[in-house]
């Protein structure tokens, strides 16, 4: 029998994995993609929720976490492809431009 | 157990062997076509009037040696084939073919799932196709393949949203998402939706026509640039896999054209009583004749028309096409409300 | 017994891949497990009767938004070769330990149960489109308009940061 929390474990466990790649990983692409993973963990729980209240209301707010996460994918590219013209890396280590 | 596994079984692979042999036979409909507009006679020494040259073309490819380019890299080679034919076939699981039929005592409905949200099933799986050609390009380690494939996916994904943009003005229609639903609802209105709404019907032709990398927006893949476009490395059978899934794109985005736009398998006039003679004849021929209709007005445009240059296609979809799409939709929007 | 044999083998998926998103060397790869996660995930929302999210779920998230990624990250690699030795100032340990943490807290909010009566809802049915449109455009209008506001914001601002020369 599938309850809710079983989401709500796949949806933690998601959200951790998404925080370890955040963390650990120095791609700054893989950061942002690390980003959705958590993202998504969230639009999992909201869902599943949705379908334990049988409330269509779990289900408008994934659609708004999808339009955010667009929009957040869209402009954080377009600074990554702007840093990357200027200091050709992607690497989060050598992103250290206004340090001392 | 019978009607929810056996049944949709069996027409998965009716469909999967109809859209395959449909595809080798398209490949020679199209040589044979543009040979006769230009005058000569195309394949002709394969079987009688090279009816059988598809199973030669398909016998070769299948004996060609499978060249992998060194430094390619591997698992992404060879996933891209696969990731631009599955999703082109897996479109025709909603695609309505025919009224329920009653064969041998099973009862067949007239389409493989009748999913709530088929139109929208369709789009996201035409997403999912881009990926073949991004990865193909990319993955070949060479660069006329990684040019094409990303003129050939960026002119794909610009030309998306113009048909989109359509497809919201025929759903508006309808009332529904439901594949099996809009054909009922031309059914109940009485005319197709083409001719209620001529605007959609033709940019969704000419995005049909970029979508599916087809003349006169070929430039991705025409011989005379970019050497084959993104399958130039790909040899052997995985080529195989992105001539079928071309033509596949080619038969599914007819046969949406065909549902959405020209009633299905509805007979024409289907609410006339005195033309229910029409009705005699069933519905999948209705929709086999409508779709090689739409098909071979693709051959007939490739035949006839010259090619846009890359920045020309980008203006027209981008400059043309999508504002277009958009005011159609805002005026049906107001003529629903306001009549 | 289906819906369970469903849910632990999409999970068994969902898990899989995000683990191997966050360890695959190369981007491209990494790009291509989080599109299969995301096809899992929208898998999930199948089975949670919520068929328009999924279906969104693939066409925005899988086919839209790693679209974008994948050409970034092919315009991005095209000269630098992959990831070289680890930087010794980094504390990879760290990271793992603070996200034990926080896999630690939430554990503990599932399974202490903190549990509240919640609004009751007017039930989900098939037309879950017409449902979602419904709220969309009556109860949470305002939001809905702000996301576009932030979506042609967000089209504006990636488009002048892509830009060669302003």
């Amino acid at each position: 029998m599938i309850t809710t929390t079983h989401y709500m474990v796949l949806s933690a466990a998601l959200f951790v994995l998404g925080v370890i790649g955040v963390l650990t990983r120095r791609n700054i692409i893989i950061v942002f993609m690390s980003i959705e993973l958590m993202l998504n963990a969230v639009n999992i729980n909201l869902v599943a929720f949705s379908h334990q209240l049988q409330n269509a209301v779990g289900q408008v707010f994934s659609v708004f976490v999808i339009v955010i996460a667009a929009a957040e994918a869209a402009v954080g590219l377009g600074i990554i492809l702007a840093f990357y013209r200027n200091k050709e890396t992607v690497n989060i280590d050598e992103m250290n431009l206004l340090r001392w | 157990m019978v009607e929810t596994v056996i049944v949709p079984l069996i027409m998965i692979v009716m469909v999967i062997v109809a859209v395959l042999t449909t595809v080798m036979y398209m490949v020679l409909l199209e040589r044979k076509v543009q040979a006769w507009v230009q005058v000569r006679l195309g394949p002709m020494r394969v079987g009688h009037h090279g009816l059988l040259q598809p199973i030669a073309d398909v016998l070769k490819l299948f004996l060609k040696e499978d060249i992998t380019p060194a430094r390619a890299d591997r698992w992404v080679f060879t996933l891209a084939p696969i990731l631009v034919l599955v999703p082109a076939l897996i479109a025709f699981a909603v695609i309505p073919l025919s009224r329920d039929l009653t064969l041998f005592g099973l009862k067949f409905p007239g389409q493989i799932a009748d999913v709530n949200v088929g139109l929208l099933y369709i789009i996201s799986v035409a997403s999912i196709g881009i990926y073949g050609i991004i990865l193909g390009g990319w993955s070949s380690n060479s660069k006329y393949p990684l040019l094409a494939s990303l003129r050939s996916s960026a002119q794909l994904i610009s030309y998306e949203i113009a048909v989109t943009m359509t497809l919201v003005t025929v759903i508006m229609l309808a009332g529904t998402l439901s594949m099996v639903g809009i054909v009922n609802a031309q059914l109940q209105k009485g005319w197709w939706f083409a001719f209620m709404q001529p605007v959609a019907f033709f940019i969704y032709f000419v995005g049909a026509l970029a979508e599916t990398n087809r003349a006169p927006f070929d430039l991705p893949e025409a011989e005379q640039e970019l050497v084959a476009g993104f399958h130039t490395e790909y040899s052997g059978m995985r080529f195989a896999f992105f001539f079928l899934a071309e033509y596949t794109n080619m038969i599914v985005v007819s046969c949406v054209a065909t549902t959405l736009f020209l009633g299905g398998w509805l007979a024409p006039f289907p609410n006339v009583p005195w033309l229910s003679f029409l009705g005699y004849v069933p519905g999948w021929v209705w929709f086999i004749l409508k779709t090689f209709g739409f098909l071979y007005v693709f051959l007939w445009v490739r035949a006839t028309l010259p090619r846009y240059r890359y920045d020309q296609l980008m203006r027209l979809g981008w400059k043309w096409l999508i504002p277009l799409a958009i005011l159609n939709v805002v005026m049906t929007g107001l003529v629903k409300v306001l009549v | 017994m289906a819906e369970a044999a469903a849910f632990y083998i999409l999970a068994a998926l969902i898990l899989g891949f995000g683990v191997l998103v966050i360890t695959a060397k190369s981007a491209v790869h990494c790009i291509l497990f989080l599109v299969a996660d995301f096809l899992c995930v929208a898998a999930l929302y199948v089975s949670l009767q919520a068929q328009f999210l999924a279906v969104i779920q693939v066409l925005v998230y899988a086919g839209g938004i790693m679209v974008l990624y994948l050409f970034v990250v092919m315009l991005v690699n095209l000269k630098r070769p992959p990831e070289a030795h680890s930087d010794p100032r980094r504390l990879g340990f760290l990271g793992l330990l603070m996200s034990v943490a926080v896999l630690v807290e939430l554990a503990l909010i599932v399974v202490t149960r903190w549990a509240r009566p919640a609004a009751a809802g007017s039930g989900l049915s098939p037309d879950n489109v017409r449902q979602i449109g419904r709220a969309l455009y009556t109860d949470y209008l305002i939001p809905f308009e702000l996301a576009s506001f932030l979506l042609l914001v967000a089209m504006v601002g990636a488009i002048i940061l892509a830009k060669r020369e302003l």
